[in-house]
């Protein structure tokens, strides 16, 4: 079936033309090119918009924002978003990461999305048709809404605790068995003050290990002191199996990686 | 389905043409432009066989929209060659036997060129990472990686 595409100068008028049933928006075009070219007809028109609110990284006031239409490139050669450039390389090639976009990877199904879940460990705001709620919250509700994301933000100061770990069986460039993604805060003890862990390929979007949160909270980063929290990573995952990866290996290694990731 | 102008440069060169809305740029430059350079592999963009690069950047032919890309300077494999001398990097693929059925060789050697553009004297892992979009189901790889570290090697050696 042919496509259709509508180009708007604003977000509202986009959305507007959202409404309409058969449209998908059109970020990078890694996501809904692919899935038309891939026969899907739920794809008719796809709508876009050049609006400038989309694009841009400010980094102000302790706060990062990313406009949804930045790219996996464009992230990754940030100077200020160092620890940021693991997860956006993570995604694709070169020629992908020069396409994809941030707003897209919040949409990107398991086994991709490996942007979205570092973003899910930095405890995200998604903007979203002129309203702002949490990455959880919008990850949850993403099928079913026709909002555009505008842009997304976190707090900088919480890149200082951030680790990312993405596993894949070719490199450099291959499909996630899994990623990990955490902010640790530390107390003067040297204790977990607090903790953020988010999953990829553990469901069909990314996931919060709340459990494993809670088991890590006042331990040390020792094999002993995580080992509550490797007991209870798998609480609650529900992983796919796919060309990748068996729902059982993917469940078995994943203790495996976090420890790796906790004390690297 | 309505037709729509697009605009762009090609190699250097203008060209316009009207396309079906919706159409990718793979498809406009091997359908209405007559360039057959970039290689229609999966359309998913796993192959990188339709690699071209677009303002400076390398992307992907087959996930682009032919309209979105009016006013842009797009570079193909088939516009390397300048007066029937080929490319330091064509040069390099052919020395190297870096291509042999020869189906990924144009988006090979784009997202090499992407490379040597803004590093033009890159490492070996440099060339790993930069061609790991591309799918090569002859060659190994090896003799790709070494004809473009030779090509690198060949531009320094020019520009010194």
């Amino acid at each position: 079936m042919a496509l259709a595409l509508q180009t708007y100068a604003t977000v509202e008028d986009a959305e507007t033309a959202l409404k309409a049933a058969g449209t998908r928006y059109l970020g990078g075009g890694t996501l809904v090119v692919r899935a038309a070219n891939e026969g899907d007809v739920g794809v008719c028109t796809l709508v876009r918009s050049t609006d400038p609110a989309l694009t841009g990284i400010d980094i102000s006031g302790g706060k990062v924002r990313i406009g949804a239409a930045v790219t996996m490139a464009a992230v990754a050669r940030h100077p200020d978003l160092a620890p940021l450039a693991r997860p956006a390389r993570a995604v694709g090639g070169p020629a992908i990461r020069n396409m994809a976009t941030v707003g897209g990877n919040l949409f990107a199904p398991s086994p991709y999305g490996d942007f979205a879940v570092a973003l899910l460990a930095l405890g995200a705001s998604v903007e979203a048709g002129g309203t702002t709620m949490p990455i959880e919250a919008f990850l949850t509700g993403r099928d079913d809404s026709h909002a555009i994301v505008t842009s997304v933000s976190f707090d900088l100061a919480a890149l200082a605790g951030f680790r990312f770990l993405k596993v894949s069986r070719v490199k450099p460039k291959g499909v996630s068995v899994l990623s990990i993604a955490a902010v640790l805060g530390h107390a003067s003890d040297g204790t977990v003050s607090s903790a953020r862990i988010a999953l990829g390929c553990m469901a069909d979007r990314p996931m919060r290990a709340s459990v494993a949160e809670k088991a890590l909270v006042g331990a040390r980063l020792t094999a002993d002191g995580i080992a509550p929290a490797l007991a209870a990573v798998c609480v609650g995952i529900d992983p796919a199996t796919d060309p990748i990866a068996s729902a059982w290996y993917r469940a078995e290694v994943l203790p495996v990686h976090l420890g790796r990731l906790l004390l690297g | 389905m309505a037709k729509v102008p697009i605009q762009f440069t090609l190699n250097g060169s203008e060209k316009a043409e009207f396309v079906e809305s919706g159409a990718t740029l793979l498809n406009a430059l091997r359908d209405k432009v007559g360039d057959t350079s970039p290689k229609g592999g999966c359309h998913q963009g796993t192959c990188g066989a339709c690699s071209v690069i677009i303002d400076g950047e390398l992307r992907l032919s087959c996930l682009t929209l032919a309209e979105t890309c009016s006013g842009a300077a797009i570079i193909t494999t088939a516009g390397l060659a300048e007066g029937g001398v080929l490319h330091p990097l064509q040069r390099a693929f052919l020395d190297a036997f870096a291509s042999q059925c020869g189906f990924c060789t144009p988006g090979m050697i784009m997202a090499a060129k992407a490379l040597l553009d803004h590093t033009p004297d890159p490492s070996r892992e440099d060339v790993v990472e930069a061609l790991s979009g591309n799918i090569c189901r002859c060659t190994g790889y090896e003799p790709i990686i070494q004809a473009v570290l030779t090509a690198a090697r060949s531009n320094s050696q020019n520009v010194a």
